[in-house]
């Protein structure tokens, strides 16, 4: 019998070699040092960010520049969880996507009013709106911001057990509590990103980014899909900024703001490993990485070359790296295309 | 008489964003591209300007006009070596390459420049100012605003009372028939992104002799464009000087009433203009 | 000739749209091309005029390869177009509108701002307005006009007279003569097997991206225009 089906080899393959590596990465901080485990955190939350900015742009058709407002509003959720009502940081954390999902709403609200370029503009605004105001805040310590306080930092839940089982100091286990936290951040982001274009919202999805016109003609609901993507990125983009800053313990307006780390090296990191794909960002934090380490002496010369790479890609192959790749190999490795299965038909369809 | 003082320096002020803005205007008028990287090319120019008052001791109104037709080239260059590729139905492929573009600018001028503060020295008219009864006024600030009008009404008399200016609109609304009237619209965006660098040297000439700056202003000043520019309305000239007032004035009221609100005030004036009229206030061209 | 198809071809991504269209323009020749919706006659004044671009053999001027060249280069050779749909530009008023179709190639010729407001009166009243706020059958002047104005060797009209009513359509090609006095030859794409014969030297008649027939009005029996309008079957 004839089905449709989004599963292909490469699919199971990928599904196989992601358990593999996670199930790899989980034991990881008992053989690698402290700088490595940092290393990966880093990558692994640049890369949940970089998902869920391709999720709204490369999926969803909204292009903000100011998904730092989410990053920024999560972290500072957690910080007010901590100082202001003594909660342990690791549920501090779900504060964050609280409260990316809260800001999320009036964000939403006043940007859908606005199309394409003034949009992106618009959610810059809005986060810089959402920075000056959080600066004015003095009891998480205005301008200048705060630190957690070292009682909540030596009582994270779980360090405990990390510090006799690895028999680390405090602050490393801290780390490798945000690494576990980070693994299991990008596996439930990616996966539910994947999970979300299988299904029916992701077939609107494709219709609306293909043409906006035809898929409400047909009965999608554009503006109920775009807040509901933009809500899902906002609140899971709160929590990632709230692990980042549980690892560093330490918040200031402009750090968690920062237009630079939470939307230009993220929209970088999409765009070089290609926009509207799954494997896009996995390739784009991978080179992002690289070119990090290696420029890393250079200083600003860094951010120079990314912005050049970033241009040169998107003249030459805006469809990413994965783009190139994928269309010489015709591998999928996350396949979310319906295609027809069945027995085949005398001189083919 | 404090209010008064702070709408009159509120909206010199806006003379000031209006410069910033005008150059954008024009491009995003034109072709609808948004050129995230506008701020750093401001910033780029008031170092160019910088470079001909330091190096070759020449006063900044000549490193100025100097550096218009250099600038002027360099936008031609940039609109048809890379803009027209990405120009299209899609924004994100030039709004992704104008972004690229502004973070390079931004750590090439920090690599070239260092990230001190800088100024271009303006001698006598720094600080100069005039008595006008109700208020007083600093000479700088109403060059700038000055500036804005006679750059606005320029632009204006281009755009309406040209051929070239009535090339820049036919193109505007329909680029394949302007291309059947022996209109290149390749060509026609390439000398409207020279013309807005022009206007971005004008504007780069008053933030460098008005504040100091550093490599890494142009975003927020971006920021303040852009927001003049959507108040105002796509495509209007005047409404983008109406926008620039707005930003100017909220920010002065803001400052006015707590120096830390000055910026958020701005930026609070131009949400609310957005949700009551979410196309601007004098919108010319459509979507 | 002046213009010349040679195996013509356009493609819309995967659909070919024209398959080997061959046609030739005489100077001072008036030309129909007749055909039903989706016949291929609005791609081929698209291919002609650089909107989609080909080979550059595909179409010559003057014996000149041109297939490759810009829409605007195109028209700085003389070869104007009056597009489908009219194409005003709604922020030009109707005189900037008329401007605007000869700035871009300024030669001598019978066309300038005056003689086109004797051909169309109408239009010199209406001059401030913006070219949106006339009528179709005044939009359709303002089209034609705009295309005089760089004095064309050659008048491509795509559809003129669609959507307009029976006494709009009698005026507009009565001015068809009069452009031809001028010197300029004329190709006009119609729908209106009537009007198309009335005016054209030769009618070449179209059908799924081929040409189908090409002969004289007088030689032409209504029969075999009906099948090469329709097919063979109607």
């Amino acid at each position: 019998m004839y089905k449709l089906t989004t599963r292909t080899r490469a699919g199971t393959t990928t599904a196989i070699v992601a358990v593999a590596l996670v199930l790899a990465g989980l034991p990881l901080p008992a053989v690698t040092s402290r700088g490595v485990i940092q290393d990966l955190f880093f990558i692994l939350t640049m890369l949940t960010l970089a998902q869920l900015w391709n999720l709204l742009a490369g999926y969803g058709g909204l292009v903000s520049v100011g998904q730092q407002a989410f990053v920024g509003i999560g972290a500072y959720a957690m910080f007010a969880g901590v100082i202001l009502a003594g909660w342990n940081p690791v549920w501090a954390i779900l504060l964050g996507g609280v409260a990316g999902l809260l800001l999320a709403i009036p964000t939403a609200f006043f940007a859908f009013r606005l199309q394409g370029a003034y949009f992106a503009i618009g959610t810059w605004v809005i986060a810089e709106v959402t920075r000056l105001l959080i600066a004015q805040w003095k009891t998480l310590g205005g301008g200048t911001g705060t630190s957690l306080p070292r009682e909540a930092t030596s009582n994270i839940l779980g360090t405990d057990a990390i510090r006799a089982l690895f028999g680390v100091r405090e602050a490393a286990a801290r780390d490798i509590l945000a690494y576990w936290l980070a693994l299991l951040l990008v596996v439930i982001v990616t996966g539910g990103i994947y999970w979300l274009l299988k299904s029916r919202l992701g077939l609107a999805l494709a219709a609306v980014r293909d043409n906006s016109e035809a898929a409400r003609s047909v009965g999608v609901d554009t503006g109920r899909l775009k807040w509901a993507v933009f809500l899902i990125a906002a609140a899971a983009t709160g929590l990632t900024g709230a692990l980042i800053f549980m690892q560093t313990a330490r918040i200031s307006p402009d750090a968690a703001f920062a237009v630079t780390d939470w939307t230009a090296y993220v929209i970088f990191i999409v765009v070089i490993g290609g926009i509207g794909t799954i494997e896009g960002p996995i390739v784009g934090v991978i080179v992002f990485f690289i070119l990090r380490s290696a420029l890393a002496d250079y200083g600003s010369w860094y951010l120079m070359t990314l912005g050049v790479i970033a241009i040169i890609v998107m003249l030459f192959a805006p469809k990413g790296l994965w783009g190139l790749i994928s269309s010489r190999s015709g591998l999928h490795l996350f396949p979310v295309r319906r295609r027809l299965t069945g027995p085949k038909i005398e001189g083919g369809i | 008489m404090i209010w008064v003082d702070t709408l009159v320096q509120g909206i010199l002020l806006g003379g000031l964003y209006a410069l910033f803005a005008a150059g954008l205007s024009l491009v995003f008028g034109i072709m609808r591209l948004v050129n995230l990287a506008h701020g750093d090319l401001i910033v780029f120019a008031a170092y160019l300007i910088l470079m001909g008052v330091t190096l070759l001791g020449l006063p900044p109104w000549i490193a100025a006009l100097i550096a218009m037709p250099l600038m002027f080239g360099l936008g031609w260059l940039l609109q048809s070596a890379v803009l027209n590729r990405v120009l299209g139905k899609d924004i994100l492929p030039p709004l992704l390459v104008t972004f690229g573009l502004s973070v390079a600018l931004q750590n090439g001028l920090l690599e070239t420049f260092s990230a001190d503060s800088r100024r271009i020295p303006a001698g006598s008219l720094e600080g100069a100012s005039l008595d006008l009864g109700i208020v007083t006024v600093g000479v700088m600030p109403l060059l700038t605003f000055a500036s804005a009008i006679i750059v606005i009404v320029a632009l204006n008399a281009l755009f309406y009372h040209t051929a070239l200016g009535r090339a820049f609109r036919a193109t505007s609304d329909d680029a394949v028939t302007a291309g059947l009237m022996g209109i290149e619209p390749k060509r026609i965006f390439a000398i409207a992104t020279g013309i807005a660098m022009v206007v971005v040297t004008i504007a780069a000439l008053y933030l460098g002799m008005r504040a100091n700056f550093d490599p890494s202003i142009g975003p927020a000043r971006l920021i303040y464009a852009f927001e003049a520019v959507i108040i105002g309305g796509l495509g209007s000239l005047w409404g983008t000087l109406a926008g620039g007032v707005i930003i100017g004035v909220a920010q002065t009221f803001g400052a006015a009433v707590n120096p830390e609100w000055q910026i958020l005030a701005g930026h609070l004036a131009f949400l609310a203009v957005m949700l009551l009229k979410p196309r601007g206030l004098f919108p010319r061209a459509v979507d | 000739m002046l213009l010349e198809t040679h195996g013509l071809t356009a493609n819309y991504g995967q659909f070919r749209a024209l398959f080997g269209v061959d046609i030739a323009v005489a100077e001072g020749e008036c030309i129909a091309i007749i055909g039903a919706n989706g016949a291929g006659k609005s791609t081929l004044m698209r291919s002609i005029t650089g909107v989609i671009r080909n080979e550059p053999g595909m179409v010559l001027h003057r014996g000149t390869p041109i297939g490759a060249l810009s829409s605007a280069e195109i028209m700085k050779r003389g070869i104007a177009m009056v597009p489908e749909g009219r194409r005003l530009f709604p922020s030009l008023t109707v005189e900037e509108n008329l401007l605007i179709g000869g700035q871009a190639r300024q030669v001598p010729g019978p066309w300038s701002l005056e003689s086109i407001y004797g051909l169309f009166p109408i239009l010199r009243e209406r001059r401030k307005n913006s070219g949106t706020a006339l009528s179709g059958g005044q939009q359709q002047m303002v089209a034609i006009g705009r295309a005089l104005m760089s004095n064309p060797e050659l008048l491509l009209c795509d559809e003129i007279s669609l959507g307009l009513a029976p006494v709009v359509i009698r005026d507009i090609y009565a001015v068809l003569p009069r452009i031809r006095e001028g010197g300029a030859a004329i190709v006009v794409v119609e729908q209106d097997i009537g009007k198309a014969l009335a005016v054209a030297d030769r009618v070449y008649c179209m059908m799924e991206g081929r040409v189908t027939l090409v002969a004289k009005p007088a030689d032409v029996t209504r029969e075999a225009i009906h099948a090469a309008y329709f097919g063979e079957a109607a």
